[in-house]
């Protein structure tokens, strides 16, 4: 009996296909959320608005860290969604697709190396 | 069967855009629209955003710089279609949350939280546009 199930023939369907990023959008979701919280508190609740106040509170390693961690989830938040948003519309060819989907990658890596050094540069 | 699947594909696929002007879109569908829109602007303004903590973390003088940069009126255009993408995003992603445990998801309580979007996030908008423009 010949193999029909693979190469294009191959049948991609199934359980459990995308669960993993699906949920991982919905918790870096909730962790970008925590830290919008975290900075609205800081921000409202201090007095000091100059560049003292701006630049203390991000040189305090633990906001760092917290800034960092909400940025990497920010980037693969932003992966799943445009991934999603490159799915449902470009589909005049797969390579095209891809060409989205690698530009994608390359954009939000180089703002992670921006990020990190902003955050870190201090 | 990967055959009847490729058969249905080639026949429906996907419409296209002069179609879907002919859809009258409900209010939920208009939140879902924007949430695509409103995240696809904020990935597109990221390195904006970086260059806006880049010069407002490196000095003081930086500092100055960031301060006079931000009073022009087209960044302050350019802040605001952010924080309306932002406010927009997050309730709107609210809404998908609770929708994912099931809470919601008839057409009469979609339409409802649609509304509440809405009412949420472009009040506080309009609350921080009046900030922006100085109107206290």
């Amino acid at each position: 009996m010949a193999n029909n199930n693979i190469g294009p023939k191959r049948l991609v369907v199934g359980a459990h296909f995308g669960l993993r990023d699906w949920l991982a959008q919905r918790l870096t979701a909730i962790v970008m959320a925590v830290y919008t919280v975290i900075l609205l508190v800081a921000f409202l609740s201090g007095s000091n608005f100059s560049y003292e106040g701006w630049a203390g509170l991000f040189a305090q390693q633990w906001f760092k860290i917290a800034t960092f961690v909400t940025f990497l989830s920010l980037l693969y938040h932003a992966w799943v969604g445009m991934r999603d948003v490159w799915m449902d519309y470009v589909t005049v060819s797969v390579g095209l697709r891809l060409v989205f989907h690698v530009a994608t990658i390359l954009w939000l890596i180089g703002c992670a190396g921006w990020a990190a050094q902003i955050i870190w540069r201090m | 069967m990967s055959e009847a699947v490729n058969k249905n594909r080639r026949k429906y696929g996907v419409m296209s855009f002069a179609q879907t002007r002919h859809y009258r879109l409900p209010l939920a569908g208009i939140v879902s629209i924007l949430h695509r829109v409103s995240g696809m602007l904020m990935f597109l303004l990221i390195p904006f955003v970086l260059y806006l903590l880049d010069k407002s973390l490196t000095s003081e003088i930086s500092f100055e710089y960031f301060k006079g940069f931000t009073s022009h009126w087209f960044v302050k255009l350019v802040i605001l279609a952010l924080v309306w993408s932002y406010l927009h995003h997050f309730c709107a992603g609210v809404r998908h949350l609770f929708m994912d445990m099931h809470i919601g998801l008839d057409k009469d309580s979609g339409r409802k939280s649609a509304v509440g979007v809405f009412a949420v996030s472009l009040p506080l908008t309009a609350l921080v546009a009046l900030k922006l423009f100085g109107a206290f």
